[in-house]
């Protein structure tokens, strides 16, 4: 049919389906999942699962497939074989044009930011908004303005990508995955190559954004320091503002560490089981 | 020599896919209207200067070294005959084609080249915008009507060069000059000159986008990109040529 529309949108899902997904729910699902290119294996049967709400963080050396796991998830790379639950969709065999739809509700912050430009902060952020929600004007510069104000950038508005620093580009970026609200938010190795105290203030925005915002995330990073203070910290309102206190048990528990080697999952648990752990190879990956 | 080869048919294949993907974008919603001003803008109005500059200069010297030759055999006040067909048939469409690959070809490659190489472009699929709509179809649309009327203007200041230096310098009248510039013209000579640009500026810009959408390699690989882009539409701009050339040739005369 000529001049069909096949811009995305949010799927509409049963109620069933709704209370499926509702909190202790999966949200990402891999399942033995294989890549390689050519004779290269990236993935071997990597399985585990992202439970609604919870923050999954990838670790190990570079080159062991961390980000092509958040590639996969995106559809920008289908898997040899194995299965891909998204947001309650099975996603490996979906065309570009179905995956656009599952990508509606996804939001990725790139290494090094990968923000356009050729446009200010306030089109990188609302540009999902106005490009392709069609939002009014008014509401879209209502929400960047927010999202901007919320990592704290709200002066920054008008600066192009360039004028920004490194670690204002990763928060520009965050506000770019956030400001359409998705339920899950991906973020690719979001503090290499900054600052500790840089790191901090995005590893701040990545428990903000799951504390508060109850977005279900992905932390891909090799920066172990990084690793442990989104783990063992939590953000709380408090009269004074949003404070980030050391996390209570349960809340540790909902942040599960996934270290990769040679393509396959060599350790899955918490930060303490993490930590407690004796295996040669992750010792000399803490040490 | 075999790796060579299938080098070359992986090439052909993904260039085949992305122009199979670029029509489909063509007749399927959404389009990104202000992308397509903006690529109308800076393809077609960016590339006027340099064919206003191509055009003039080549009908100045095409007059000028034909007045000599023409001299040979008293025929000077033929000047504009053969500027004419040779402006509006081949010179017109090929020299426009080639300036706005060296414009806009490499401007492309480079531009998406970046993009690619600093994951702007998985971003925008990230985001939800399909690269083909928003990046492609706009330059391509842009090429492949810009292209054609940049030739016609290159054509006509080309003309407007060999006046004046038929005037000057080989003192033949205005009168006799645009008298032999209209005897020299066939209507075919004119459509032939009308559809080269279009499958031209199609070339051009697919060449390029195509290019520049398999950059790999950082800032190098964008340099080479931008290089092949280049040298890949020229090449392909002279073949197109001939081809669709011999082929009008049978259609139409």
């Amino acid at each position: 049919m000529l001049f069909r529309n096949v811009r995305p949108t949010v799927t509409e899902r049963s109620p069933q389906l709704e209370e499926a997904l509702g909190p202790g729910s999966p949200i990402v699902v891999f399942d033995k999942v294989c890549l390689a290119f050519d004779d290269k294996v990236i993935l071997d049967e990597v399985s585990f699962t992202l439970i609604k709400g919870h923050t999954k963080i990838f670790l190990g050396a570079s080159g062991a497939g961390k980000s092509t796991i958040l590639k996969l998830i995106l559809g920008l790379l289908k898997p040899d074989s194995g299965v891909i639950w998204v947001n309650g969709e099975r996603i490996e065999d979906m065309t570009e044009e179905e995956m656009m739809r599952v990508r509606m509700d996804l939001g990725m912050v790139f290494q090094e930011g990968a923000l356009f430009d050729s446009l200010t902060v306030r089109e990188n952020v609302g540009y999902k908004l106005w490009e392709e929600m069609k939002q009014p004007l008014d509401q879209v510069n209502q929400r960047v303005e927010e999202v901007l104000g919320f990592i704290g950038l709200a002066d920054f508005i008008d600066r192009m990508p360039s004028e920004l620093s490194g670690g204002q580009r990763r928060r520009v970026a965050i506000a770019r995955a956030m400001a359409a609200k998705p339920r899950i938010l991906l973020y690719d190795e979001p503090t290499t190559g900054l600052d500790p105290i840089t790191s901090i203030t995005v590893d701040e925005e990545i428990i903000k954004l799951r504390d508060l915002e109850e977005i279900s995330s992905i932390v891909v990073t090799h920066q172990l320091r990084d690793a442990f203070y989104v783990s063992d910290h939590e953000a709380v309102k408090t009269p004074r503002g949003i404070e980030f206190v050391k996390a209570g048990d349960d809340k540790r528990a909902e942040a599960e560490f996934l270290m990769l080697n040679n393509g396959k999952v060599h350790f899955e648990g918490t930060s303490d089981e993490l930590k407690a752990s004796t295996d040669p190879y992750l010792r000399s990956f803490l040490s | 020599m075999i790796e060579w080869t299938k080098a070359a048919l992986l090439e052909l294949q993904e260039y085949l896919r992305l122009v199979a993907a670029t029509s489909r974008a063509l007749v399927t919603r959404p389009y990104y209207f202000r992308d397509i001003v903006e690529q109308f803008q800076a393809i077609g109005l960016g590339s006027m200067t340099v064919v206003l500059l191509t055009g003039t200069f080549t009908g100045m010297v095409l007059a000028l070294q034909s007045g000599i030759t023409l001299d040979q055999f008293g025929a000077r006040s033929m000047v504009g005959r053969l500027v004419s067909a040779s402006m509006v048939k081949e010179l017109g469409p090929v020299l426009t084609a080639l300036m706005v690959t060296g414009r806009v070809g490499s401007g492309i490659a480079a531009e998406l080249g970046s993009m690619m190489v600093t994951d702007q472009i998985s971003a925008l699929r990230a985001l939800g915008t399909d690269p083909i709509r928003k990046l492609v179809l706009p330059r391509v649309l842009a090429g492949v009507i810009m292209v054609p009327v940049l030739t016609i203007i290159a054509d006509a200041i080309g003309m407007v060069g060999a006046w004046i230096i038929a005037l000057t310098q080989l003192k033949v009248a205005s009168s006799v000059f645009w008298n032999s510039v209209v005897l020299g013209l066939f209507i075919q000579d004119v459509w032939m000159g009308l559809i080269k640009p279009f499958f031209l500026g199609f070339a051009i810009v697919t060449i390029a986008c195509h290019v520049g959408l398999r950059t790999t390699g950082g800032t190098q690989g964008v340099g080479r990109a931008t290089t092949n882009a280049v040298v890949a539409a020229s090449v392909v701009v002279l073949g197109v040529d001939f081809l669709l050339t011999k082929l009008l040739f049978v259609l139409m005369y």
